[in-house]
């Protein structure tokens, strides 16, 4: 066991063990913004602030009764979360969060803050994506209940209308970018234009970014598109008739993707771990402040804007959404042919 | 080692989808078979095919399946409520549906896709015993850099282009063939 | 090269186990107290009379379909887009004749309704 192999094992452990806390995070920082958004308090009593709440959930959820329909599918029934979560975890597999480093000299040679670094890793993170509408569809279908099969139906047809516009917003990157590596593409976003502007892509591809985030925001099904929570139509959605740990698993599976949307968003528009001020090898911090950015965006779009309707959502993903990634990537290709950049 | 496992994996998969009487489960055993599939082209250092394997293969045909055998609502034999009709019109002297549920293999009544897959059958038995003893004739297997993403492109926008505008009309037809099945009613 | 591929692996094993392994805990540490009712699925208080699994609208499949053919139009832009600085004008070309024969049967579909969902 090289000192390299087992920083490698330590590091895979580590960033999976910090992708489960950042969705307890998550949680907590979505019900306090939400407070302070309506002017509430939120949670205060488990814990400093209520910081506590999400573990108080956890093992509240752990002792929750377990139900499943004495109609439904037994065995697909409890795979669906299993698949939810997974899915929602592999994708981080591929994101690089911070610039190589030796630990202060502790390795022989430089580590890459990254799980996997692939050649494909953009293509890893699109593949992810489109096997992540198999944990809803089944949820919704092995659960046998009109509500679960409805809300499947929906959320799975709404992954895969907004998943077109996903890759296409991935493709509009890498024409700037010439590479499928995530790494590569973050380090074409150091320095600086005139001294000050900093080389982000999102500079090059506003439009290529607000596609993105869009469909980004659809994929996880997170408002102002999160069909599964329009209780007054679907009640809970896929997960109508998941209880205790299935049920949470649904939860986490989604701040999971939150979590890798984001973070891809950051390392392909916001220049990844490049940032002034820290030198390189704190540059995770920059990575984390990004993401975090991101994050707080989301949660405050959720509580601002009101939901869309059914059909008004796959009119907006079809008929706007996608030609417009389309012309954004004819335009970005004129562009550089144009510029010569 | 990794070979056979993913080959172990696909060949399993794909048996037992034809094995299945729920065809959501065949789906899903195609899926794992794609899966293990795009492990070999890994293996075989090809990325990319791989990753469009998942993609494609598993990410959007599969969907697909899955939307048509939930939409046909073919396990409905299945399910609980089912053999609760079943067995009401079976204790009314019906008698018959319990017979029509495996009535599959009945004869006399499957015997033109009976022979088709025969046919079929025995044409994959001679294409694999074909490709079995040419096979190692095609020994330059290109390794290594031809199958990256870049060359691929290379390939496909240049020497291969007019093959790319072509899909383009085989995706149009396609696209048209969707829409005029899906909206008759109209 | 390779040896890249094995962490992500090892991610998906490490993710399933957990998943599996907080199920099963959890499956250990609550109390099941099951009746009849309670394992019937939620119909917001009224009794379930028919089986879920019923026949549901076509639009579903038309969306596969139409995600389906676009996929595969998505797949191509990946190649093209990365070797973009090599192709230059050729590649801007080309990939316009290729969208150009897209739009048409895209606006088919429009024509149609195959996009409206109403």
């Amino acid at each position: 066991m090289t000192p390299l192999l087992v920083a490698q094992i330590g590091l895979t452990l580590f960033v999976f063990v910090m992708l489960l806390n950042s969705a307890a995070v998550m949680v907590y920082v979505e019900r306090k913004v939400a407070a302070f958004l309506q002017q509430r308090l939120g949670p205060y009593r488990v814990g400093w602030q209520g910081v506590l709440q999400p573990l108080a959930d956890i093992v509240k959820l752990m002792f929750k009764e377990e139900l499943r329909p004495k109609a439904a599918d037994a065995f697909l029934f409890a795979l669906a979360p299993i698949i939810a979560a997974t899915c929602a975890f592999a994708a981080f597999a591929v994101v690089p969060f911070g610039a190589e480093t030796t630990f202060g000299g502790w390795l022989p040679e430089g580590l890459r803050l990254q799980v996997a670094d692939v050649n494909v890793a953009i293509l890893v993170v699109f593949a992810v994506a489109s096997m992540s509408v198999y944990g809803i569809v089944l949820a919704g279908w092995s659960s046998n209940s009109k509500y679960s099969l409805l809300g499947g139906l929906r959320s799975s047809a709404q992954m895969i209308s907004y998943e077109l516009s996903y890759g296409l917003a991935l493709a509009g990157v890498l024409i700037i970018g010439n590479s499928l590596s995530l790494t590569d593409i973050v380090n074409r976003q150091a320095g600086t234009w005139l001294g000050f502007i900093p080389k982000w892509f999102v500079f090059l591809q506003p439009i290529g970014f607000l596609i993105y985030m869009t469909a980004g925001i659809a994929e996880t099904n997170r408002a102002p598109f999160d069909f599964p929570e329009a209780e007054q139509e679907l009640v809970a959605g896929y997960h109508t008739e998941y209880s205790s740990m299935s049920f949470a698993m649904f939860f986490l599976a989604e701040y999971v993707n939150m979590v890798t949307v984001s973070a891809v968003a950051t390392d392909l528009f916001l220049g990844g771990w490049h940032g002034p001020f820290l030198p390189e090898s704190l540059g995770w911090i920059w990575f984390l402040v990004k993401v975090g950015a991101i994050l707080f965006f989301y949660v405050w779009m959720r509580w601002t804007l009101p939901r869309y309707r059914y059909d008004q959502l796959m009119r907006f993903g079809w008929k706007v959404l996608l030609p417009v990634a389309v012309i954004n990537l004819l335009v970005t290709a004129a562009g550089v042919l144009y510029f010569e950049l | 080692m990794a070979f056979y496992v993913f080959a172990v994996i696909a060949v399993v998969a794909s048996v037992l989808v034809i094995a299945q009487r729920n065809p959501i489960y065949s789906v899903l055993l195609l899926i794992a078979s794609f899966g293990a599939l795009s492990g070999l082209y890994v293996l075989l250092e090809a990325p990319f095919v791989a990753v469009i394997q998942i993609i494609v293969y598993a990410g959007a045909i599969m969907v697909l399946f899955l939307f048509v055998v939930m939409l046909l609502n073919a396990p409905h034999e299945e399910t609980d409520y089912d053999e609760r009709i079943h067995a009401y019109e079976a204790e009314r002297g019906a008698g018959v549906p319990a017979e029509r549920v495996r009535g599959a293999g009945a004869p006399g009544v499957n015997k033109v896709p009976m022979r088709f897959g025969g046919f079929l059958a025995a044409a994959l038995a001679v294409e694999l015993v074909w490709v079995l003893t040419k096979g190692g004739e095609s020994g330059a297997f290109p390794s290594g850099a031809i199958s990256s993403v870049k060359t691929i492109g290379q390939l496909l926008f240049t020497d291969y282009a007019f093959a790319f505008e072509v899909t383009s009309v085989l995706i149009l037809v396609a696209m048209v063939g969707a829409v005029v099945l899906a909206r008759r009613e109209s | 090269m390779l040896s890249a591929y094995v962490p992500i692996a090892i991610f998906i094993v490490v993710a399933t186990g957990f998943a599996l392994f907080t199920l099963v805990v959890s499956g250990l540490l609550h109390s099941e107290k099951y009746n009849k009712v309670k394992l019937e699925p939620y119909e917001c208080g009224i009794e379930p009379t028919t089986d879920a699994r019923d026949r549901y609208s076509i639009r579903y499949y038309l969306v596969a379909m139409l995600f389906v053919i676009f996929d595969v139009e998505t797949v191509f832009m990946f190649p093209w887009a990365v070797i973009f600085d090599k192709l230059l004008l050729f590649g801007l070309i080309e990939m316009l004749v290729f969208i150009f024969i897209l739009v048409v049967g895209y606006y088919y579909a429009w024509q149609k309704g195959a996009l409206e969902w109403a």
